[in-house]
């Protein structure tokens, strides 16, 4: 047993209720004493809440997120490392991660977002890894609320503002507004990078001796046990924790990004982790816990702007734009000469040791912003165990309960009845729905991000399902092009109602995006917004969407390799829309293969691919609109036709038999009709198919959102060969009529100018932001 | 010909403008970062896109404190074609360069989209291009173009301005005016619509659109390598 560490003559004392304060209950704490066989310090105990907060330790999910797929022969660095990696080909991977950043969104948007998009980024490029695209899945409370534009800006200029000045294109995203998010708005930011699979990088602090570096921007105190508020619900005093906000400067990470590239391509590092939440505590910890040695910092070292900062500030704080990388015997001043190319601080704070502790010594009172502060005589302020702090951090299979649905929504829908005698207006409810929030254009929202820069953005945002860019990848002097299918998907309100079957459907339809783009899925990173787990009823919701992905991952042979866990996303006891989030990396073969979503040709065949609706409104947006909350029975999905049909659209894609390609999702097939209207500026005749349980209401066969459907455009030369093909996968096919004219006309039931459904698209968030 | 592609710390269209110089004109293109003194033996320079010292100040104010910038008036004064795009574009106005100055859009936001552009002044970067349009995007904040009058009068008589913000048919738009979609022909409110202009000597070119992110079919338009085509014969022209 080593000597007690001192403590600081402003060190708070320590005791249950200062433990509570930092997060961690009763139980917890006593945990930690008997751990450590004493009362931890002040900043001891700082680190250790810090790393059994939820968002960290992952305490309430690791169990349940251990029945994920993660592997595959196109795998090259599953969960647990800084980001995700698979294969592409030639020696290449793509480099991946998502992650939320919500519970700061909400506070402060602007800055929330701006360092959620740089933290995603970091993560990526720490892998060794130039990111080359960004997209971001987010969630507002309703569009009447009064702070909802304020958020949406905030958050959207936020988004831009990290991401343009980088310089990585923002190619896609979504976007839904529900009142469940009114308290709690999700920001999730992916990003994607180019790296050589044999030369990825990794958050080890290896080899005993070797010196541990600092580089990037210096410590405030910003931040400071952020990570601690992402792991609680809000209440009213929210506002309160603006001080716990990091802020941005993209300028200082884009010197960082190049000048850690630069160090990476000398190969003189063991290992590298960016300090993302829970700061220069977590990196150190992890990296040193991964490689199974131990680590001794010297804060006098740490590079720091602000003055009097304690240790336990220095340990917790989350300023923005910092790497802690390890060198390798003799090879520092390859760091020091690349941080003094793009005018980057850098120190050598410490040195890997081989005690399976995490030491951190001080000088009382030291402050080298301070010319009068003593001489430098640093004593021990944190020893602690590694294994406690890592691997052995609590670990709950919380309760769960299945939910009674009765108690937030009712399984009893409302039938739809709105015009006097039953009749319903289609082109009414069609323009209506073109024009609400969660349906119509987002370009209000993407023109403020730059989707161009480095020339690669192939299909941009709102052009296809999917966003496709081209890759270039270079060795040895050579380049190759590689192009690379991005989508991000989920839709709360079917996980509502039934979390294994919608977060089936989440996967489902993010992989089919990537299909309709004509590219082949690889891999998953997975954001899994939730509210307290603490609640057996959220803990049951929780599991199911783990165990749905997990089924939808197997069926369409696509394994996770990495992800993000957001709990307490609550506010007054109010959770979230349960809200598993998912992105998918795909890879088309050739750059020719691609599909957009507009019509193209005046005569081309329109065709439904799939099972035609049986006109099931369970949790549709338009019923949902209707009945002004989410109800029904959850739609479902069959997995083997939804691969069927993947296959055969992956298949279609490679002939170059399609014009375009839309799969039926938000607002059914009506606003999947419309849209591939509105962006190929053309108008179609088709008929409705038949619904598959006999008659059913037009509206309900429009705007049912039952999954595994796709609407495509070829030419009539190619009819015989699509249906052959689609007969051949056992997909159902059944051609609605033909591509033409200045209108949408379903059947004659609704005649609608596709000048009309493009002012009403265009116009959907105008409301929220004029 | 040989190109250098001026790297200043937050540059981020230097790839853009490597790429399309290099890998799809095959010029001889190469980075020169900014703390180098010497921009070696190019026949022209562009000045990329992005946000060289993160905008503080003002953009592009405090790339003038490179070391490179020495060299790059040496160039500018002994006649060299040098292209400023968009961040380039604002260090050159910053630097002198180029007369007026770039200010926040008119609406306030960042704006990236494909706009069109009618060519007018014709110089080493526009030749025998008068009167075409061309299908560009622009990704900026601070694009708004702004001068008095007695310049805008200087530049227009002596065919200073080399592009237009227009509608699709090539037509300049008045002030406000929309395209099909509703969305604004002059996209951030520059002054007489002017999206790109030439020095007195017409040797260095400044445009907020990207040329070089609209130089193969594959991105949506080839349109931005006439601008590149257009300098090659000028650099072969040249005695």
């Amino acid at each position: 047993m080593s000597a007690v560490p001192v403590s600081l003559p402003t060190d708070r004392p320590v005791d249950e209720a200062l433990a509570k304060e930092f997060g961690l209950n009763a139980e917890e704490y006593a945990r930690a004493i008997a751990s450590l066989g004493r009362q931890p310090t002040y900043a001891e105990l700082g680190v250790i809440s810090v790393m059994w907060s939820e968002h960290c330790s992952y305490k309430s999910s690791r169990v349940h997120l251990a029945r994920l797929p993660t592997e595959g022969p196109q795998v090259v660095q599953g969960p647990g490392e800084n980001a995700g990696a698979v294969d592409i080909g030639d020696g290449f991977c793509a480099v991946f991660k998502m992650e939320s950043h919500n519970h700061p969104s909400y506070i402060e948007p602007y800055q929330g977002a701006a360092t959620g998009v740089g933290g995603i980024l970091r993560d990526v490029f720490t892998m060794g890894a130039r990111p080359i695209a960004s997209m971001n899945s987010l969630r507002f409370g309703r569009a009447d609320h009064p702070k909802t534009p304020h958020l949406l800006r905030g958050v959207v200029a936020g988004i831009g503002g990290y991401g343009n000045c980088i310089g990585v294109p923002t190619v896609g995203g979504e976007v839904q507004f529900d009142a469940s998010y009114d308290g709690n708005i999700l920001v999730n930011a992916f990003t994607v990078g180019i790296a050589r699979s044999e030369e990825l990088f990794f958050g080890v602090a290896s080899g005993v001796g070797n010196a541990v570096m600092y580089v990037g921007a210096r410590t405030g105190r910003d931040g400071i046990h952020g990570a601690t508020m992402a792991s609680a619900e809000f209440a009213e005093d929210t506002e309160t924790q603006r001080p716990t906000m990091q802020v941005g400067d993209p300028f200082m990470e884009k010197l960082l990004l190049e000048a850690c590239l630069e160090i990476f391509a000398s190969d003189c590092l063991e290992g590298v982790q960016d300090m993302g939440a829970a700061g220069l505590t977590s990196s150190s910890i992890e990296m040193a816990a991964r490689a199974g040695t131990g680590l001794e910092l010297d804060l006098d070292a740490i590079p720091r702007r602000t003055e009097k900062l304690t240790p336990y500030e220095m340990l917790l704080s989350e300023s923005q734009e910092r790497m802690l990388m390890v060198a390798k015997p003799g090879r520092e001043q390859e760091v020091f000469d690349a941080c003094a190319k793009w005018d980057l601080e850098v120190a050598i704070v410490g040195r890997v040791t081989d005690t399976g502790r995490f030491i951190c010594k001080a000088t009382p009172g030291y402050d080298p912003l301070d010319d009068a502060s003593p001489r430098p005589a640093p004593e021990v302020v944190v020893d602690l165990p590694l294994g406690m702090l890592a691997d052995e951090a609590p670990k709950y299979d919380r309760p769960q309960k299945e939910p009674a649905m009765t108690s937030r929504t009712t399984l009893e829908m409302t039938p739809v009845s709105i015009a006097p005698g039953g009749k319903v207006d289609v082109q009414k409810e069609l323009l209506g729905l073109l024009g609400s929030p969660n349906i119509g254009s987002r370009r209000w929202i993407w023109r403020q991000f730059d989707h161009v820069v480095r020339d690669g953005t192939i299909v941009g945002p709102g052009q296809g399902d999917a966003a496709v860019v081209r890759a270039f990848c270079e060795h040895e002097g050579k380049t190759i092009e590689k192009f690379l299918a991005l989508s991000v998907d989920c839709n709360g309100r079917h996980v509502e109602l039934d979390p294994f079957a919608g977060a089936a459907m989440a996967v489902a339809e993010c992989a089919r995006n990537i299909t309709c783009v004509g590219g082949l899925p690889l891999a998953l990173t997975d954001c899994l917004n939730f509210g307290n787990p603490e609640v057996p009823e959220t803990m049951w919701r929780i599991a199911r969407a783990i165990d749905g992905l997990a089924a939808a991952c197997r069926a369409l042979s696509v394994p996770v390799v990495s992800g993000n866990v957001s709990l307490y996303n609550e506010t007054d006891g109010r959770p979230i829309l349960p809200t598993p989030t998912v992105a998918i990396v795909g890879q088309l073969e050739d750059v020719a293969h691609r599909l957009t979503l507009g019509f193209r040709r005046e005569g081309d065949l329109v065709a439904h691919l799939g099972v035609p609706s049986r006109g099931a409104l369970g949790g549709s947006e338009w019923h949902t609109q209707k009945q002004g909350r989410v109800a029904g029975e959850c739609v479902g999905i069959d997995l083997d036709a939804e691969l069927r049909l993947q296959g055969l659209m992956h298949t279609l894609a490679k002939a170059g038999l399609l014009a375009s390609a839309h799969d039926v999702s938000d607002g059914g097939l009506g606003v999947c009709l419309a849209e591939s209207c509105i962006e190929g500026r053309i108008g179609a005749r088709v008929r409705l198919p038949e619904g598959s349980a006999g008659p059913a209401e037009t509206t309900d066969l429009l705007f049912s959102e039952e999954p595994s459907r796709v609407v495509v455009s070829f030419s009539d030369d190619h009819r015989a060969e699509v249906e052959r093909l689609a007969r051949e996968a056992s997909v159902p096919i059944a051609v609605l009529g033909l591509v033409g004219g200045g209108a949408l006309d379903l059947d004659g039931v609704a005649v609608v100018p596709v000048t009309a459904l493009a002012d009403a698209h265009r116009a959907a968030l105008d409301a929220i932001v004029g | 010909m040989r190109i250098a592609v001026i790297q200043f710390p937050g540059s981020n269209a230097d790839w853009d403008a490597l790429h399309a110089t290099r890998d799809v004109l095959g010029l001889d293109a190469r980075y020169v970062f900014h703390k180098e003194s010497n921009l070696g033996d190019v026949d022209a320079v562009v000045i990329p896109g992005g946000f060289s010292y993160g905008d503080y100040l003002r953009p592009g104010a405090i790339a003038g404190s490179s070391p490179i910038v020495a060299d790059l008036r040496r160039f500018v004064d002994n006649g060299g074609p040098v292209l400023g795009i968009c961040n380039g574009f604002q260090v050159l106005t910053e630097l002198g360069l180029l007369p007026g100055a770039l200010t926040r859009n008119a609406h306030l936001r960042f704006e990236c989209r494909m706009v069109h552009l009618a060519i007018e002044g014709e110089g080493p970067f526009t030749q025998g291009l008068h009167g075409r349009v061309l299908r560009v995007p622009i990704a900026h904040a601070d694009g708004r173009y702004q001068c008095d009058d007695a310049t805008y009068a200087k530049l227009e008589s002596e065919g200073r301005i080399a592009m237009r913000y227009c509608d699709p048919s090539g037509a300049v738009p008045a002030a406000e005016e929309t395209d099909a979609e509703g969305l604004p022909l002059n996209p951030n409110g520059s002054r007489g619509a002017i999206a790109g202009l030439y020095s007195e000597k017409k040797n260095v070119l400044g445009m907020m659109p990207h040329p070089e992110r609209a130089s193969e079919a594959i991105l949506g338009s080839a349109d931005g390598r006439l601008l590149f085509e257009s300098l090659i014969a000028h650099v072969g022209a040249r005695p």
